[in-house]
Protein backbone atom coordinates (compact mmCIF):
# COMPACT_ATOMS: atom_id res chain seq x y z
CA UNK A 1 0.00 0.00 0.00
CA UNK A 2 1.09 3.49 -0.80
CA UNK A 3 1.05 6.66 1.17
CA UNK A 4 -1.59 8.85 -0.46
CA UNK A 5 -1.20 11.91 1.69
CA UNK A 6 2.02 12.63 3.49
CA UNK A 7 2.18 15.30 6.12
CA UNK A 8 5.59 16.60 7.20
CA UNK A 9 6.42 19.08 9.98
CA UNK A 10 3.01 20.66 9.61
CA UNK A 11 2.14 23.60 11.88
CA UNK A 12 -1.00 25.68 12.08
CA UNK A 13 -1.49 28.98 13.91
CA UNK A 14 -4.70 30.86 14.65
CA UNK A 15 -3.30 34.35 15.09
CA UNK A 16 -0.86 33.88 17.97
CA UNK A 17 -2.28 30.54 18.99
CA UNK A 18 -0.13 27.64 17.83
CA UNK A 19 -2.94 25.14 17.25
CA UNK A 20 -1.20 22.20 15.55
CA UNK A 21 2.41 21.34 16.41
CA UNK A 22 4.74 19.72 13.97
CA UNK A 23 2.43 17.01 12.66
CA UNK A 24 3.94 14.10 10.71
CA UNK A 25 1.59 11.54 9.25
CA UNK A 26 1.11 9.22 6.32
CA UNK A 27 -2.38 8.41 5.15
CA UNK A 28 -2.55 5.18 3.21
CA UNK A 29 -4.62 4.24 0.21
CA UNK A 30 -7.76 2.18 0.78
CA UNK A 31 -7.59 2.43 4.51
CA UNK A 32 -9.74 4.08 7.09
CA UNK A 33 -7.69 6.44 9.20
CA UNK A 34 -9.40 7.57 12.39
CA UNK A 35 -8.42 10.80 14.12
CA UNK A 36 -9.34 10.69 17.79
CA UNK A 37 -8.75 12.93 20.78
CA UNK A 38 -10.64 15.21 23.15
CA UNK A 39 -12.53 18.30 21.90
CA UNK A 40 -10.32 21.15 20.83
CA UNK A 41 -7.29 18.98 20.17
CA UNK A 42 -7.10 20.14 16.55
CA UNK A 43 -8.21 17.02 14.74
CA UNK A 44 -11.07 18.67 12.83
CA UNK A 45 -8.85 21.62 11.94
CA UNK A 46 -6.26 19.19 10.65
CA UNK A 47 -8.88 17.38 8.58
CA UNK A 48 -9.88 20.66 6.94
CA UNK A 49 -6.31 21.27 5.82
CA UNK A 50 -6.43 18.10 3.72
CA UNK A 51 -8.84 19.68 1.22
CA UNK A 52 -8.02 23.31 1.88
CA UNK A 53 -11.30 24.03 3.66
CA UNK A 54 -9.02 25.83 6.11
CA UNK A 55 -8.95 28.62 3.48
CA UNK A 56 -12.34 29.70 4.81
CA UNK A 57 -11.01 30.47 8.26
CA UNK A 58 -9.58 33.93 8.67
CA UNK A 59 -6.29 34.63 10.38
CA UNK A 60 -4.75 31.20 9.88
CA UNK A 61 -1.09 30.65 9.13
CA UNK A 62 0.40 27.33 8.03
CA UNK A 63 3.87 25.95 7.57
CA UNK A 64 5.35 22.58 6.76
CA UNK A 65 4.13 20.34 4.02
CA UNK A 66 1.13 18.25 3.06
CA UNK A 67 1.62 16.38 -0.20
CA UNK A 68 -1.33 14.73 -1.90
CA UNK A 69 -0.55 12.82 -5.11
CA UNK A 70 2.54 14.87 -5.74
CA UNK A 71 0.82 18.19 -5.08
CA UNK A 72 1.89 20.46 -2.25
CA UNK A 73 -1.22 21.71 -0.46
CA UNK A 74 0.32 24.05 2.10
CA UNK A 75 0.48 27.70 1.03
CA UNK A 76 0.48 26.67 -2.62
CA UNK A 77 -1.51 27.78 -5.62
CA UNK A 78 -3.20 24.43 -5.98
CA UNK A 79 -6.46 24.27 -7.97
CA UNK A 80 -8.78 24.19 -4.97
CA UNK A 81 -11.83 23.19 -6.98
CA UNK A 82 -10.07 20.15 -8.48
CA UNK A 83 -8.56 19.27 -5.11
CA UNK A 84 -11.93 19.29 -3.37
CA UNK A 85 -13.44 17.25 -6.17
CA UNK A 86 -10.77 14.66 -5.51
CA UNK A 87 -10.81 14.96 -1.72
CA UNK A 88 -14.46 15.02 -0.71
CA UNK A 89 -15.88 15.91 2.67
CA UNK A 90 -18.80 14.85 4.84
CA UNK A 91 -19.74 17.08 7.75
CA UNK A 92 -20.85 16.59 11.31
CA UNK A 93 -24.34 17.90 10.73
CA UNK A 94 -26.06 16.43 7.66
CA UNK A 95 -26.25 19.36 5.24
CA UNK A 96 -28.34 18.45 2.19
CA UNK A 97 -29.22 21.52 0.11
CA UNK A 98 -32.79 22.79 0.05
CA UNK A 99 -33.50 21.08 -3.26
CA UNK A 100 -34.65 17.68 -4.48
CA UNK A 101 -32.74 14.49 -3.74
CA UNK A 102 -31.83 14.25 -7.41
CA UNK A 103 -30.56 17.83 -7.59
CA UNK A 104 -28.50 17.37 -4.44
CA UNK A 105 -26.56 14.53 -6.02
CA UNK A 106 -26.40 16.15 -9.46
CA UNK A 107 -25.13 19.42 -8.00
CA UNK A 108 -21.45 18.42 -7.89
CA UNK A 109 -21.32 16.82 -11.36
CA UNK A 110 -23.14 19.85 -12.80
CA UNK A 111 -20.61 22.20 -11.21
CA UNK A 112 -17.85 20.18 -12.83
CA UNK A 113 -19.48 20.37 -16.22
CA UNK A 114 -21.68 17.31 -16.67
CA UNK A 115 -24.76 18.49 -18.55
CA UNK A 116 -26.02 15.40 -20.34
CA UNK A 117 -29.30 14.31 -18.80
CA UNK A 118 -28.78 10.56 -19.06
CA UNK A 119 -25.22 10.82 -17.77
CA UNK A 120 -26.56 12.71 -14.74
CA UNK A 121 -29.30 10.13 -14.22
CA UNK A 122 -26.66 7.45 -14.18
CA UNK A 123 -24.41 9.30 -11.75
CA UNK A 124 -27.33 9.96 -9.40
CA UNK A 125 -28.38 6.34 -9.37
CA UNK A 126 -24.91 4.89 -8.94
CA UNK A 127 -23.96 7.41 -6.23
CA UNK A 128 -27.11 6.68 -4.26
CA UNK A 129 -26.42 2.97 -4.62
CA UNK A 130 -22.83 3.37 -3.40
CA UNK A 131 -24.13 5.20 -0.36
CA UNK A 132 -26.67 2.43 0.26
CA UNK A 133 -29.66 4.74 0.14
CA UNK A 134 -30.98 4.18 -3.38
CA UNK A 135 -33.69 1.71 -2.41
CA UNK A 136 -35.08 4.05 0.21
CA UNK A 137 -35.35 7.08 -2.06
CA UNK A 138 -35.72 5.76 -5.62
CA UNK A 139 -39.43 6.56 -5.72
CA UNK A 140 -39.02 10.14 -4.57
CA UNK A 141 -35.93 11.48 -6.26
CA UNK A 142 -37.83 14.66 -7.12
CA UNK A 143 -38.96 15.43 -3.59
CA UNK A 144 -37.06 17.65 -1.20
CA UNK A 145 -34.01 16.19 0.49
CA UNK A 146 -35.02 18.01 3.67
CA UNK A 147 -37.86 15.52 4.14
CA UNK A 148 -35.44 12.65 4.82
CA UNK A 149 -34.50 11.47 8.30
CA UNK A 150 -31.17 12.55 9.78
CA UNK A 151 -29.48 9.25 8.98
CA UNK A 152 -30.82 9.24 5.43
CA UNK A 153 -29.70 12.84 5.00
CA UNK A 154 -26.18 11.91 6.05
CA UNK A 155 -26.05 9.01 3.60
CA UNK A 156 -27.38 11.39 0.95
CA UNK A 157 -24.49 13.73 1.77
CA UNK A 158 -22.08 10.83 1.37
CA UNK A 159 -23.69 10.02 -1.98
CA UNK A 160 -23.37 13.69 -2.94
CA UNK A 161 -19.67 13.60 -2.11
CA UNK A 162 -19.22 10.36 -4.10
CA UNK A 163 -20.98 11.80 -7.15
CA UNK A 164 -17.92 13.85 -8.12
CA UNK A 165 -15.75 10.72 -8.05
CA UNK A 166 -13.34 11.55 -5.28
CA UNK A 167 -10.44 9.38 -4.22
CA UNK A 168 -10.39 10.45 -0.61
CA UNK A 169 -13.32 11.02 1.69
CA UNK A 170 -12.86 13.20 4.75
CA UNK A 171 -15.52 12.62 7.38
CA UNK A 172 -15.85 15.06 10.24
CA UNK A 173 -17.71 13.25 13.04
CA UNK A 174 -20.28 12.01 10.53
CA UNK A 175 -22.40 10.16 13.06
CA UNK A 176 -22.33 12.44 16.07
CA UNK A 177 -25.77 13.86 15.24
CA UNK A 178 -27.33 10.45 14.50
CA UNK A 179 -29.09 7.69 16.43
CA UNK A 180 -27.39 4.31 16.98
CA UNK A 181 -29.14 2.53 14.11
CA UNK A 182 -28.27 5.23 11.58
CA UNK A 183 -24.75 5.28 13.01
CA UNK A 184 -24.48 1.54 12.42
CA UNK A 185 -25.53 1.98 8.81
CA UNK A 186 -23.01 4.73 8.20
CA UNK A 187 -20.24 2.63 9.77
CA UNK A 188 -21.14 -0.35 7.64
CA UNK A 189 -21.18 1.89 4.58
CA UNK A 190 -17.82 3.40 5.47
CA UNK A 191 -16.23 -0.07 5.68
CA UNK A 192 -17.73 -0.90 2.30
CA UNK A 193 -16.44 2.35 0.78
CA UNK A 194 -12.83 1.80 1.72
CA UNK A 195 -12.49 -0.76 -1.05
CA UNK A 196 -12.71 2.09 -3.53
CA UNK A 197 -11.83 5.15 -1.53
CA UNK A 198 -9.40 6.20 1.14
CA UNK A 199 -11.13 7.55 4.20
CA UNK A 200 -10.07 9.86 7.01
CA UNK A 201 -12.62 10.09 9.78
CA UNK A 202 -12.66 12.32 12.83
CA UNK A 203 -14.59 10.75 15.66
CA UNK A 204 -15.29 11.29 19.32
CA UNK A 205 -16.54 7.78 19.59
CA UNK A 206 -13.63 5.48 20.38
CA UNK A 207 -15.73 2.37 19.84
CA UNK A 208 -16.38 3.63 16.36
CA UNK A 209 -12.67 4.11 15.66
CA UNK A 210 -12.06 0.60 16.97
CA UNK A 211 -14.86 -0.90 14.88
CA UNK A 212 -14.07 0.59 11.51
CA UNK A 213 -10.58 2.04 11.24
CA UNK A 214 -7.31 0.48 10.15
CA UNK A 215 -5.09 3.23 11.53
CA UNK A 216 -5.76 5.49 14.45
CA UNK A 217 -4.09 8.81 15.21
CA UNK A 218 -4.43 10.24 18.70
CA UNK A 219 -4.32 14.03 18.99
CA UNK A 220 -3.95 15.96 22.22
CA UNK A 221 -3.71 19.72 22.59
CA UNK A 222 -2.44 20.18 19.05
CA UNK A 223 0.09 17.36 19.15
CA UNK A 224 -0.12 14.13 17.24
CA UNK A 225 0.75 11.97 20.22
CA UNK A 226 0.67 8.57 18.62
CA UNK A 227 -0.35 6.97 15.37
CA UNK A 228 -0.36 3.27 14.69
CA UNK A 229 -2.59 0.45 13.56
CA UNK A 230 -5.91 0.65 15.37
CA UNK A 231 -5.24 -2.67 17.12
CA UNK A 232 -1.99 -1.41 18.57
CA UNK A 233 -3.45 1.91 19.67
CA UNK A 234 -6.25 0.20 21.55
CA UNK A 235 -4.38 -2.81 22.94
CA UNK A 236 -0.80 -1.69 23.46
CA UNK A 237 -0.43 2.06 23.12
CA UNK A 238 3.10 3.27 23.66
CA UNK A 239 2.27 6.63 25.11
CA UNK A 240 0.76 6.91 28.59
CA UNK A 241 -1.60 9.76 27.57
CA UNK A 242 -2.90 7.71 24.67
CA UNK A 243 -3.47 4.74 26.93
CA UNK A 244 -5.35 6.87 29.43
CA UNK A 245 -7.56 8.26 26.68
CA UNK A 246 -8.45 5.01 24.93
CA UNK A 247 -9.15 3.27 28.20
CA UNK A 248 -11.50 6.10 29.11
CA UNK A 249 -9.56 7.62 31.98
CA UNK A 250 -10.04 11.12 30.55
CA UNK A 251 -11.58 12.77 27.54
CA UNK B 1 -53.59 42.61 52.80
CA UNK B 2 -54.36 46.07 51.52
CA UNK B 3 -51.16 45.95 49.51
CA UNK B 4 -52.26 42.73 47.83
CA UNK B 5 -55.58 44.15 46.79
CA UNK B 6 -53.86 47.21 45.42
CA UNK B 7 -51.57 45.03 43.38
CA UNK B 8 -54.44 42.99 42.00
CA UNK B 9 -56.21 46.17 41.07
CA UNK B 10 -53.16 47.52 39.21
CA UNK B 11 -52.86 44.23 37.36
CA UNK B 12 -56.47 44.27 36.28
CA UNK B 13 -56.30 47.93 35.30
CA UNK B 14 -53.13 47.44 33.28
CA UNK B 15 -54.52 44.39 31.56
CA UNK B 16 -57.71 46.30 30.76
CA UNK B 17 -55.84 49.22 29.25
CA UNK B 18 -53.59 47.02 27.11
CA UNK B 19 -56.51 44.95 25.88
CA UNK B 20 -58.43 48.09 25.04
CA UNK B 21 -55.50 49.52 23.10
CA UNK B 22 -55.03 46.25 21.28
CA UNK B 23 -58.63 46.12 20.18
CA UNK B 24 -58.53 49.80 19.26
CA UNK B 25 -56.20 48.88 16.39
CA UNK B 26 -58.67 46.38 15.08
CA UNK B 27 -61.42 48.96 15.36
CA UNK B 28 -59.43 51.40 13.23
CA UNK B 29 -58.91 48.82 10.50
CA UNK B 30 -62.53 47.71 10.53
CA UNK B 31 -63.86 51.27 10.48
CA UNK B 32 -61.62 52.23 7.56
CA UNK B 33 -62.64 49.07 5.69
CA UNK B 34 -66.33 49.66 6.13
CA UNK B 35 -66.11 53.35 5.40
CA UNK B 36 -64.27 52.66 2.14
CA UNK B 37 -66.68 49.94 1.08
CA UNK B 38 -69.80 51.87 1.96
CA UNK B 39 -68.68 55.10 0.37
CA UNK B 40 -66.95 53.43 -2.55
CA UNK B 41 -69.69 51.15 -3.84
CA UNK B 42 -72.47 53.58 -4.81
CA UNK B 43 -70.52 55.37 -7.54
CA UNK B 44 -69.50 52.07 -9.08
CA UNK B 45 -73.16 51.22 -9.51
CA UNK B 46 -74.17 54.68 -10.65
CA UNK B 47 -71.47 54.70 -13.33
CA UNK B 48 -71.88 51.00 -14.06
CA UNK B 49 -69.29 48.42 -13.10
CA UNK B 50 -67.87 47.84 -16.59
CA UNK B 51 -67.92 51.53 -17.51
CA UNK B 52 -66.11 52.31 -14.28
CA UNK B 53 -63.43 49.62 -14.28
CA UNK B 54 -62.91 49.26 -18.03
CA UNK B 55 -63.83 52.75 -19.17
CA UNK B 56 -60.83 54.43 -20.78
CA UNK B 57 -61.94 58.03 -20.36
CA UNK B 58 -61.88 59.97 -17.13
CA UNK B 59 -63.45 63.42 -17.35
CA UNK B 60 -64.89 64.18 -13.96
CA UNK B 61 -65.54 67.87 -14.46
CA UNK B 62 -66.27 68.04 -18.17
CA UNK B 63 -69.65 68.82 -19.69
CA UNK B 64 -70.15 65.24 -20.78
CA UNK B 65 -68.75 63.44 -17.81
CA UNK B 66 -67.00 60.06 -17.88
CA UNK B 67 -65.68 58.01 -14.99
CA UNK B 68 -63.57 55.28 -16.53
CA UNK B 69 -60.59 54.37 -14.34
CA UNK B 70 -58.84 51.86 -16.58
CA UNK B 71 -56.08 54.42 -17.30
CA UNK B 72 -55.36 54.67 -13.56
CA UNK B 73 -55.46 50.93 -13.00
CA UNK B 74 -53.14 50.22 -15.90
CA UNK B 75 -50.82 53.05 -14.93
CA UNK B 76 -50.55 51.69 -11.40
CA UNK B 77 -49.96 48.16 -12.68
CA UNK B 78 -47.41 49.18 -15.32
CA UNK B 79 -45.71 51.61 -12.96
CA UNK B 80 -45.36 48.98 -10.25
CA UNK B 81 -44.24 46.34 -12.68
CA UNK B 82 -41.72 48.68 -14.27
CA UNK B 83 -40.35 49.71 -10.90
CA UNK B 84 -39.94 46.05 -10.02
CA UNK B 85 -38.24 45.34 -13.32
CA UNK B 86 -35.51 47.83 -12.47
CA UNK B 87 -35.53 47.76 -8.68
CA UNK B 88 -35.57 43.99 -8.22
CA UNK B 89 -32.38 43.07 -10.08
CA UNK B 90 -30.63 46.11 -8.65
CA UNK B 91 -31.73 45.36 -5.10
CA UNK B 92 -31.18 41.64 -5.45
CA UNK B 93 -27.60 41.90 -6.68
CA UNK B 94 -26.86 44.54 -4.07
CA UNK B 95 -28.07 42.25 -1.34
CA UNK B 96 -26.13 39.25 -2.68
CA UNK B 97 -23.03 41.39 -2.75
CA UNK B 98 -23.60 42.75 0.74
CA UNK B 99 -24.58 39.43 2.27
CA UNK B 100 -21.78 37.33 0.81
CA UNK B 101 -19.00 39.27 -0.87
CA UNK B 102 -18.58 42.69 0.71
CA UNK B 103 -16.12 43.13 3.56
CA UNK B 104 -17.43 44.30 6.91
CA UNK B 105 -16.60 47.98 6.44
CA UNK B 106 -18.23 48.27 3.04
CA UNK B 107 -21.21 46.28 4.24
CA UNK B 108 -21.96 48.45 7.25
CA UNK B 109 -21.45 51.62 5.21
CA UNK B 110 -23.77 50.53 2.42
CA UNK B 111 -26.33 49.17 4.86
CA UNK B 112 -26.54 52.43 6.75
CA UNK B 113 -26.85 54.28 3.44
CA UNK B 114 -29.74 52.00 2.50
CA UNK B 115 -31.35 52.74 5.87
CA UNK B 116 -30.99 56.42 5.12
CA UNK B 117 -32.61 55.89 1.72
CA UNK B 118 -35.55 54.23 3.45
CA UNK B 119 -35.95 57.26 5.70
CA UNK B 120 -36.08 59.89 2.97
CA UNK B 121 -39.62 61.32 2.74
CA UNK B 122 -41.36 60.61 -0.54
CA UNK B 123 -41.84 64.30 -1.23
CA UNK B 124 -38.06 64.61 -1.41
CA UNK B 125 -37.90 61.80 -3.95
CA UNK B 126 -40.58 63.64 -5.90
CA UNK B 127 -38.72 66.91 -5.63
CA UNK B 128 -35.44 65.48 -6.88
CA UNK B 129 -37.32 63.65 -9.62
CA UNK B 130 -38.98 66.87 -10.67
CA UNK B 131 -35.78 68.89 -10.74
CA UNK B 132 -33.35 66.32 -12.12
CA UNK B 133 -35.12 63.35 -13.66
CA UNK B 134 -37.95 65.04 -15.53
CA UNK B 135 -35.74 67.60 -17.34
CA UNK B 136 -33.21 64.85 -18.12
CA UNK B 137 -35.86 62.66 -19.68
CA UNK B 138 -37.18 65.59 -21.63
CA UNK B 139 -33.68 66.32 -22.93
CA UNK B 140 -32.53 62.77 -23.59
CA UNK B 141 -35.66 61.63 -25.41
CA UNK B 142 -36.41 65.02 -26.90
CA UNK B 143 -39.94 65.26 -25.53
CA UNK B 144 -42.17 68.31 -25.07
CA UNK B 145 -42.50 67.36 -21.40
CA UNK B 146 -40.42 64.93 -19.34
CA UNK B 147 -43.17 64.22 -16.81
CA UNK B 148 -44.04 60.67 -17.72
CA UNK B 149 -44.63 57.10 -16.69
CA UNK B 150 -40.90 56.53 -17.22
CA UNK B 151 -40.02 59.20 -14.66
CA UNK B 152 -42.45 57.66 -12.17
CA UNK B 153 -41.02 54.18 -12.75
CA UNK B 154 -37.47 55.38 -12.16
CA UNK B 155 -38.42 57.17 -8.94
CA UNK B 156 -40.43 54.19 -7.70
CA UNK B 157 -37.65 51.73 -8.50
CA UNK B 158 -35.33 53.66 -6.21
CA UNK B 159 -37.97 53.99 -3.52
CA UNK B 160 -38.55 50.23 -3.34
CA UNK B 161 -34.83 49.43 -3.13
CA UNK B 162 -34.49 49.61 0.67
CA UNK B 163 -37.23 47.09 1.42
CA UNK B 164 -36.00 44.69 -1.27
CA UNK B 165 -32.39 44.94 -0.12
CA UNK B 166 -33.07 44.57 3.59
CA UNK B 167 -35.40 41.60 3.29
CA UNK B 168 -33.21 39.83 0.71
CA UNK B 169 -30.09 40.25 2.81
CA UNK B 170 -31.89 38.73 5.75
CA UNK B 171 -33.11 35.85 3.63
CA UNK B 172 -29.68 35.07 2.20
CA UNK B 173 -27.95 35.36 5.55
CA UNK B 174 -30.42 33.04 7.23
CA UNK B 175 -29.39 30.13 4.98
CA UNK B 176 -27.32 27.80 7.20
CA UNK B 177 -23.54 28.08 6.86
CA UNK B 178 -23.42 24.29 6.42
CA UNK B 179 -24.96 24.68 2.95
CA UNK B 180 -22.08 26.88 1.97
CA UNK B 181 -19.53 24.44 3.37
CA UNK B 182 -21.21 21.54 1.60
CA UNK B 183 -21.10 23.29 -1.73
CA UNK B 184 -17.50 24.50 -1.39
CA UNK B 185 -16.39 21.03 -0.32
CA UNK B 186 -17.71 19.68 -3.63
CA UNK B 187 -15.34 21.97 -5.47
CA UNK B 188 -17.81 24.76 -6.26
CA UNK B 189 -16.48 28.31 -6.14
CA UNK B 190 -18.05 31.13 -4.15
CA UNK B 191 -20.13 32.51 -7.00
CA UNK B 192 -21.56 29.09 -7.85
CA UNK B 193 -22.24 28.48 -4.19
CA UNK B 194 -24.12 31.74 -3.78
CA UNK B 195 -26.23 31.50 -6.93
CA UNK B 196 -26.88 27.79 -7.05
CA UNK B 197 -27.27 26.93 -3.37
CA UNK B 198 -27.83 29.99 -1.20
CA UNK B 199 -30.18 31.95 -3.42
CA UNK B 200 -32.45 28.98 -4.20
CA UNK B 201 -32.57 28.21 -0.49
CA UNK B 202 -33.50 31.84 0.20
CA UNK B 203 -36.07 32.14 -2.57
CA UNK B 204 -39.08 32.37 -0.24
CA UNK B 205 -37.54 35.26 1.65
CA UNK B 206 -36.66 36.92 -1.62
CA UNK B 207 -40.23 36.54 -2.87
CA UNK B 208 -41.37 38.28 0.31
CA UNK B 209 -39.04 41.12 -0.63
CA UNK B 210 -40.71 41.29 -4.03
CA UNK B 211 -44.19 41.47 -2.55
CA UNK B 212 -43.14 44.19 -0.11
CA UNK B 213 -41.64 46.13 -2.99
CA UNK B 214 -44.89 45.83 -4.95
CA UNK B 215 -46.86 47.02 -1.93
CA UNK B 216 -44.63 50.03 -1.49
CA UNK B 217 -44.74 50.95 -5.18
CA UNK B 218 -48.48 50.63 -5.69
CA UNK B 219 -49.34 52.66 -2.60
CA UNK B 220 -46.98 55.55 -3.29
CA UNK B 221 -48.72 58.84 -4.14
CA UNK B 222 -46.69 61.95 -3.47
CA UNK B 223 -43.53 61.20 -5.41
CA UNK B 224 -45.31 59.89 -8.50
CA UNK B 225 -47.72 62.80 -8.52
CA UNK B 226 -44.77 65.15 -8.80
CA UNK B 227 -43.08 63.40 -11.71
CA UNK B 228 -45.78 61.59 -13.68
CA UNK B 229 -47.52 64.63 -15.13
CA UNK B 230 -50.85 63.69 -13.56
CA UNK B 231 -52.94 63.61 -16.73
CA UNK B 232 -55.56 60.89 -17.11
CA UNK B 233 -54.09 59.36 -20.26
CA UNK B 234 -53.94 55.70 -21.09
CA UNK B 235 -50.42 54.73 -20.04
CA UNK B 236 -47.49 54.92 -22.41
CA UNK B 237 -43.89 55.07 -21.37
CA UNK B 238 -43.42 58.75 -22.38
CA UNK B 239 -47.03 59.70 -21.69
CA UNK B 240 -48.08 61.93 -18.81
CA UNK B 241 -50.07 59.62 -16.60
CA UNK B 242 -52.10 59.44 -13.42
CA UNK B 243 -51.93 56.59 -10.87
CA UNK B 244 -54.78 55.26 -8.70
CA UNK B 245 -53.25 57.00 -5.72
CA UNK B 246 -52.73 60.32 -7.44
CA UNK B 247 -56.20 60.23 -8.97
CA UNK B 248 -57.65 60.36 -5.48
CA UNK B 249 -55.16 62.85 -4.12
CA UNK B 250 -55.34 65.34 -6.95
CA UNK B 251 -59.11 65.82 -7.14
CA UNK B 252 -60.32 65.23 -3.60
CA UNK B 253 -59.88 68.81 -2.46
CA UNK B 254 -62.34 70.32 -4.95
CA UNK B 255 -64.61 67.36 -5.69
CA UNK B 256 -68.31 67.09 -5.13
CA UNK B 257 -71.26 64.84 -5.86
CA UNK B 258 -70.69 61.85 -8.12
CA UNK B 259 -67.11 62.94 -8.73
CA UNK B 260 -66.37 62.69 -5.01
CA UNK B 261 -68.11 59.34 -4.77
CA UNK B 262 -66.09 58.05 -7.72
CA UNK B 263 -62.88 59.07 -5.95
CA UNK B 264 -63.90 56.90 -3.03
CA UNK B 265 -64.48 54.07 -5.47
CA UNK B 266 -60.95 54.52 -6.82
CA UNK B 267 -59.66 54.34 -3.26
CA UNK B 268 -61.64 51.14 -2.82
CA UNK B 269 -60.06 49.61 -5.93
CA UNK B 270 -56.60 50.57 -4.67
CA UNK B 271 -57.47 49.10 -1.30
CA UNK B 272 -58.49 45.81 -2.93
CA UNK B 273 -55.18 45.73 -4.83
CA UNK B 274 -53.22 46.21 -1.61
CA UNK B 275 -55.30 43.63 0.26
CA UNK B 276 -54.59 41.15 -2.53
CA UNK B 277 -50.88 41.84 -2.24
CA UNK B 278 -51.04 41.31 1.50
CA UNK B 279 -52.91 38.06 0.99
CA UNK B 280 -50.17 36.86 -1.34
CA UNK B 281 -47.58 37.89 1.23
CA UNK B 282 -49.34 35.93 3.96
CA UNK B 283 -49.61 32.93 1.71
CA UNK B 284 -45.90 32.99 0.94
CA UNK B 285 -45.03 33.39 4.63
CA UNK B 286 -47.28 30.50 5.62
CA UNK B 287 -45.76 28.22 3.01
CA UNK B 288 -42.36 29.14 4.32
CA UNK B 289 -43.36 28.14 7.82
CA UNK B 290 -44.59 24.78 6.59
CA UNK B 291 -41.42 23.64 4.88
CA UNK B 292 -39.33 24.62 7.89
Amino acid sequence: MNSLISVRNFNLYYGDNHALHNINMDIMEHEITALIGPSGCGKSTFLRCLNRMNDLIENVRLDGSIVYKGQELVNSKVNVSALRKSVGMVFQKPNPFAMSIYDNIAYGPRIHGVKNRSALDEIVESSLKKAAIFDEVKDRLKSSALGLSGGQQQRLCIARALAVEPEVLLMDEPTSALDPISTGKIEELTCELKKKYSIVIVTHNMQQALRISDKTAFFLLGDLVEMDSTDNIFTKPKDKRCEDYVTGRFG
Amino acid sequence: MKNRIQQDFTDILAKGIFTFLGYLNIVFVVVICFYLIISGIPAIFKVGFTDFIFGTRWASTAQDRAFGILPFILTSVYGTFGALLIGLPLGFFTSVYLAKFANKKVKSFVESTVDLLAGIPSVVFGFIGMLVLVPSIQYVFDLPDGSSLLAAILVLSIMILPSIIKVSIGAIQSVPYEYELGSLALGANRVETVYKVLVPAARRGISIAVVLGVGRAIGEAMAVMMVAGNVANMPGIFESVRFLTTAVASEMSYSSGLQREALFSIALVLFIFIMAINAVLNLVMKKRGKTK
